[in-house]
C-alpha cells in the first residue's frame, strides 16, 4: 500500500476534527502513524513487529502458518519494520519463509542484529542471517545487546559505506548498560538505537531519548508490553473512560500511544502471535496522540494498577 | 554476560510453552505406536533389574543405551534444537550417555544387582513415575494427552527413569553414569520453571533426591546408620 502525502493530511485532518471517534474505526486497515528516520528523512510506519519468542516455532508447520498470517495482517495494515536476531532460535527462518510465501520482501524494512562475542564471526553470521531472510541486503543491522560492539560497529559501518547496508544501530533492553549506550551515541555515528520504554519503564526518558533527539538517532522501542506481562496484568482491569482521548480502544493501544507520543521515538516493535493483536497494534495512536498531561495520567494510572 | 544479576530465569526462555509442548505432540504422532514399545521395553528392563535376572545388566544396557541415543537424535537434535540453540550442544551428551550405559552393561562387574534397600525403593519409585506417571501428566496440567512425554521418546522421563535404575543398582560406574542425567534434570527443570510449569519440581527434585540418597548410602557413618543412644 502506498501512503500518499495527501492521504496523510486527510487522515490528520479527520483525526483533528473527530478526536473522540475510536482510533480503530478511523485508521484500521488505513495508513498507520508515520515517523521519520533522522539520518535519511525516510518515512517509516511507527509500529513494527518483534519476533522474540513469538516467531521461534521451529519446524511446526501450523505455527509457521500462524506467523505468516500475522505478517500478512501486519503488511496489510501498512506495517514495515520486522525485527529479529540470531539469538531468537528459528525466528529468522520463520520470517524468511513468511516473506517468501507472501512475496513481500519489497515491503519489509528488515531490522536484524549481529550477536556474537567474536569479531571474526560477525560477517559470517550476517551472511547466514541474510540467507535465512532471503533478502539481498538488510535495511538495518544492530549490535545486539552491545555484544562485541566495537568490532561489530566497524563491520556495520564498512558495510554501510560499501552500500551493503542502509542503517547501523545498537540495542539494549530493560535499562541495561545505559551509560555505555550514551557513550556510544556520543562517539559513534549510529543511525538507530533500540531500547525498552513503556509507561512503567521510563528510565530512557532521562538521558537517552533526549540525546537521541539531539543527535538525530532514530529510536526503536522493544518490550513495549514487558513481554506481555503488562498487557496480561492490565487485562483484569477496566480501560479508563478517558482512554479514547488518547486514541486508544484497548490497554495495548493506550501503552503504544504513550510510547509513540514521546517525540524521540521512531518505531515501537510489539511482538504477537495473533492477527487481531497485530491489527490492534498497527491501529494504535491513529492520529490522536496523548499530550504531556495525558502521558503522565497514563503512566500514573498504569503504574498504580 | 554483563550485568548478569539483572537477568531473570525467564529472560533465557526462547520459546512459548505452546511451541514447546507441541514438539511432543509432533514427536508422538510421528512415532506412534513406538511410545508403547519403548514403555514396554523400559518396564521389562526394570523387571530384569528387580529380579536380578541373568542378563539383567545386558538388558538394561541395551534398552537404556538405545533410548538415550534415540532421544538424543530424534527429539533433541531433530526437534528441540530447532527452537532452543543450546540443545544442539546438549544432544551429543545424550550420545555419550548412550555409550556409557552400553559400556557399563558390557563390562563385567561395572554394575552390581543386589536386594532392594531403601535407596533402591526410592529409585524404583522414580523409575515407575517416569514410565507410568509422566505420560499422564498432561491430563493434570490441562494439556492435550497427545503431547504426553513418554519414556524412550521424550528426554525427561527417559532421564528420570535412568536415574531411578541407577539408584537401584550398585557399582563403581555410577560415578560416571549419573552426571549427564543429573545435569539434564537441572537444565530441563530450570526451563520448565521459567515456563511456570509445576512439573519443574519433578526434574529439580530428582537430583536433590539422588544427592540425598547418595549421602545416605555413601555418606558419613552417622548418616548411614545412626548409633544407638546410650
Ligand atoms: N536487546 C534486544 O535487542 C531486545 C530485547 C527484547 C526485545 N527485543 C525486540 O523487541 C520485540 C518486542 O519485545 P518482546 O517481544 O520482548 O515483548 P512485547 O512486545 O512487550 O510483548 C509481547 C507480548 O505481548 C502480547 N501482545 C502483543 N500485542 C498485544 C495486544 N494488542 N494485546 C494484548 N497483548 C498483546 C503478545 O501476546 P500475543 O501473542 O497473545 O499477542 C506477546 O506475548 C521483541 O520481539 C524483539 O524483536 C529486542
Amino acid at each position: 500500500m502506498t501512503i500518499t502525502r495527501r492521504r496523510l493530511l486527510e487522515t490528520a485532518a479527520l483525526g483533528a476534527a473527530m478526536p473522540l471517534l475510536p482510533a480503530t474505526r478511523l485508521f484500521a486497515q488505513d495508513a498507520p502513524l508515520m515517523r521519520t528516520i533522522p539520518a535519511s528523512g525516510e518515512a517509516i510506519p511507527a509500529i513494527g513487529l518483534g519476533t522474540w519468542i513469538t516467531f521461534n516455532v521451529g519446524d511446526d508447520r501450523q505455527l509457521q502458518a500462524e506467523c505468516t498470517a500475522v505478517m500478512a495482517a501486519f503488511f496489510a495494515a501498512g506495517g514495515r519494520m520486522i525485527d529479529s536476531s540470531p539469538m531468537y532460535g528459528s525466528s529468522q527462518a520463520v520470517v524468511g519463509r513468511g516473506l517468501a510465501t507472501l512475496d513481500r520482501r519489497d515491503a519489509v524494512f528488515s531490522a536484524e542484529k549481529v550477536w556474537t562475542t567474536s569479531a571474526a564471526n560477525g560477517p559470517a553470521q550476517i551472511v547466514q542471517t541474510r540467507r535465512l531472510w532471503g533478502v539481498d541486503r538488510f535495511d538495518l543491522l544492530q549490535v545486539h545487546n552491545l555484544l562485541g560492539w566495537e568490532a561489530h560497529l566497524d563491520t556495520l559501518q564498512a558495510m554501510k559505506a560499501a552500500g551493503r547496508l542502509r542503517y547501523t544501530g545498537i540495542t539494549t533492553s530493560e535499562g541495561r548498560r545505559h551509560d555505555l549506550v550514551e557513550t556510544i551515541m556520543r562517539r559513534h555515528p549510529i543511525d538507530f538505537l533500540q531500547l525498552s520504554y513503556n509507561p512503567v519503564d521510563r528510565d530512557a526518558e532521562r538521558r537517552l531519548l533526549p540525546l537521541a533527539a539531539e543527535r538525530g538517532i532514530a529510536v526503536i522501542i522493544n518490550r513495549p508490553f514487558r513481554q506481555g506481562a503488562l498487557t496480561r496484568r492490565l487485562a483484569r482491569e477496566p480501560l479508563p473512560d478517558w482512554a479514547g482521548a488518547a486514541g486508544a480502544t484497548s490497554w495495548a493501544q493506550l501503552i503504544l500511544g504513550f510510547i509513540l507520543s514521546h517525540p524521540a521515538v521512531t518505531v515501537a516493535i510489539p511482538a504477537t502471535t495473533r492477527v487481531d493483536h497485530v491489527r490492534e497494534n498497527l491501529a494504535a495512536a491513529g492520529g490522536v496522540l496523548p499530550d504531556r498531561a495525558l502521558r503522565e495520567r497514563i503512566a500514573a494510572h498504569i503504574g498504580a494498577l | 554476560m554483563s550485568e548478569w544479576w539483572t537477568y531473570r530465569l525467564d529472560d533465557f526462555l526462547l520459546f512459548s510453552p505452546r511451541t514447546y509442548w507441541r514438539l511432543f505432540e509432533a514427536q508422538n504422532a510421528a512415532l506412534w505406536p513406538l511410545p508403547l514399545a519403548t514403555t514396554a521395553a523400559g518396564l521389562a528392563a526394570l523387571l530384569l533389574i528387580l529380579f536380578r535376572a541373568p542378563g539383567a545388566s545386558l538388558g538394561m544396557g541395551l534398552v537404556f543405551g538405545v533410548v538415550w541415543a534415540f532421544v538424543g537424535y530424534s527429539f533433541l537434535l531433530e526437534r528441540y534444537a530447532t527452537i532452543n540453540w543450546a540443545v544442539a550442544y546438549l544432544g551429543p551428551a545424550f550420545f555419550i550417555q548412550a555409550l556409557l550405559m552400553g559400556g557399563a552393561a558390557l563390562r563385567a562387574g561395572a554394575l552390581a544387582f543386589r536386594r532392594l534397600d531403601g535407596v533402591g525403593v526410592a529409585g524404583l519409585t522414580l523409575a515407575l513415575v517416569a514410565l507410568l506417571v509422566f505420560p499422564v501428566l498432561p491430563l493434570a496440567a490441562g494439556r492435550p494427552f497427545a503431547c504426553a512425554e513418554v519414556f524412550g521418546i521424550a528426554p525427561d522421563p527417559t532421564v528420570i527413569a535412568t536415574i531411578g535404575v541407577l539408584l537401584i543398582v550398585r557399582g563403581g560406574w555410577l560415578a560416571v553414569l549419573l552426571p549427564i542425567p543429573l545435569l539434564w534434570c537441572v537444565f530441563s527443570g530450570l526451563t520448565l520453571l521459567a515456563m511456570d510449569e509445576t512439573q519443574a519440581w519433578l526434574l529439580l527434585g530428582a537430583p536433590a533426591l539422588t544427592f540425598g540418597l547418595g549421602v545416605v548410602r555413601f555418606g558419613p557413618r552417622w548418616v548411614r546408620r545412626p548409633e544407638p543412644r546410650v
